[in-house]
């Protein structure tokens, strides 16, 4: 059998995703985060002067739950169900921090654990940055021309 | 070259024999539905290890040191030690010899290791090269997801091809003596490549090579599927295991259910492990385990037992490279 029949083969036998399961799971699991969040927020925005103070306790109370849940073990399971719905809010974030933080500690305190944190969070703050200057970019431009 | 067969296959006139074996998994294994065909189940995956690496070296050594036990053999009498594991230059098994002071041989075929040692041993055994060999896999869950994959906790969702990698060791000793199942033919694969580049499939990419080396080996000794009570494959999973019946069947082969497969079976349905197992220790201990105890209980006379390996690395999957695999086939008769 040639290879591109085999491909066409496996193609024809391969089970699709279960899409809106999937879709459900995730709008459902990030909800819940995103709920918890805005609950955060709600008490911050009382014991805190601004707003920007108010999202900045909201952020770190979100990434250290995101951190926590990570080290017991349980954020790998919600994300199991949630997919992107686990991932995308800043608690996966911290997922993927701790994640490796963890994994790599074995290897040493600096060149196992400092060296490989990034490995996961890496490309997200790269292109994270990047895209909001491209981003700026465009909207300084817009706002020039009009 | 009176000892081959056909264009890939090897005959043992002279009756190598696996004299003992011993077979470990890790709690999740032991919770699937072969868990009594397996020597020992441990309580937990570390083992009072401080790494999982040494985990998986500790269990090869325990394996090792039961299998001698048992046949009442001492380590001064092996004249080959052949073992290989999934890690970067094989350190499981290397680290493993360091403590025994027989002559070391590591192999790495991925997950096809298990066939290709036994294979090797009864090579030495033949051309009487040596009266006593030993050989052995191990791999471990969580080494493997590093070497292959992401961190243990990270939130990856998984899909119905992946595999889990299954915790084990699995060591057997070869030699002439009047007792165990006796190697009678091996059949060296060749590396097939169809293309396929999706690692989280690697069923569907390993089933080709398993196709080509079973298709062979029948060819060469005139066999046909249902010449054999079991054809055991190693880790195909449930992806891989459709996509082998496919083939045999385009072909027009009978003789499909004897097709029986190691990753398939290993776990239970409830296990949410994807297509099933996958490691070098997958096909060790399902072989030893499971195809053995057909064998030993009469329920087989013949077996054959062929480990397929995906010949990826991590670095290749992010080079878009494709995944060559490669299945080694040996028959096992009672």
């Amino acid at each position: 059998m040639k290879p591109q029949e085999y491909q066409k083969l496996v193609q024809e036998n391969s089970a699709p995703r279960p899409l809106l399961k999937n879709v459900l799971w995730a709008f459902f699991v990030g909800g819940l985060i995103c709920t918890i969040g805005q609950v955060v927020l709600n008490i911050a925005t009382k014991t805190e002067n601004t707003k920007a103070e108010a999202s900045a306790v909201t952020l770190a109370v979100m990434i250290l739950i995101g951190t926590i849940l990570t080290a017991f073990g349980v954020y790998d399971e919600l994300a199991e169900k949630g997919g992107a719905g686990a991932a995308v809010p800043i608690t996966g974030f911290a997922n993927t921090m701790t994640s490796a933080a963890m994994e790599f500690r074995r290897e040493g305190i600096l060149l196992g654990m400092g060296a490989k944190m990034f490995v996961i969070a890496g490309p997200v703050i790269v292109f994270g940055i990047l895209s909001g200057f491209i981003v700026t970019l465009i909207k300084v431009l817009i706002l020039k021309l009009l | 070259m009176s000892n081959r067969l056909g264009s890939q296959t090897l005959s043992f006139s002279q009756g190598p024999r696996l004299l003992s074996s011993y077979t470990i998994v890790g709690p999740m294994e032991g919770k699937g539905p072969h868990a009594l065909d397996f020597d020992e189940i441990l309580p937990d995956d570390v083992l009072h290890q401080k790494t999982p690496e040494k985990t998986e070296r500790v269990m090869l050594e325990m394996a090792i040191e039961k299998t001698l036990q048992r046949n009442d053999t001492k380590i001064e009498d092996i004249h080959f030690l052949i073992a290989g594991d999934l890690l970067n230059q094989i350190t499981s098994s290397a680290f493993a010899a360091s403590t025994y002071t027989a002559p070391f041989l590591g192999i790495y075929g991925a997950c096809s290791t298990f066939a290709q040692a036994i294979g090797l041993a009864a090579i030495l055994l033949q051309g009487d090269f040596a009266g006593n060999v030993l050989i052995g896999t191990a791999s471990h869950y969580q080494t493997a997801e590093r070497q292959f994959r992401y961190p243990i906790e990270l939130n990856v969702q998984h899909i119905g091809t992946n595999h889990h990698t299954v915790t084990g060791a699995g060591v057997a000793l070869l030699g002439f003596a009047d007792q165990g199942p006796k190697v009678t033919y091996a059949t060296f694969g060749k590396v097939v490549d169809m293309g396929l580049k999706d690692a989280q499939d690697m069923g569907s990419a390993m089933a080709p090579a398993a196709f080509s080396t079973i298709k062979q080996h029948l060819k060469d000794t005139g066999r046909g599927l249902e010449d054999y009570d079991m054809v055991l494959t190693g880790d195909l999973g449930k992806q891989g295991r459709k996509m082998l019946r496919l083939l045999f069947s385009k072909e027009g082969f009978s003789g499909l259910e004897r097709l029986q497969d190691g990753g398939s079976q290993i776990y239970g349905d409830g296990q949410k492990t994807g297509a099933g197992g996958s490691g070098a220790a997958c096909i060790a201990v399902m072989g030893l385990g499971y195809g053995l105890n057909m064998l030993k209980s009469g329920k087989a006379q013949r077996i054959l037992i062929v480990a397929t390996g995906a010949l990826l690395s991590a670095l290749t999957v992010l080079q878009g490279e494709s995944i060559p695999c490669v299945a080694h086939a040996v028959a096992l008769e009672a």
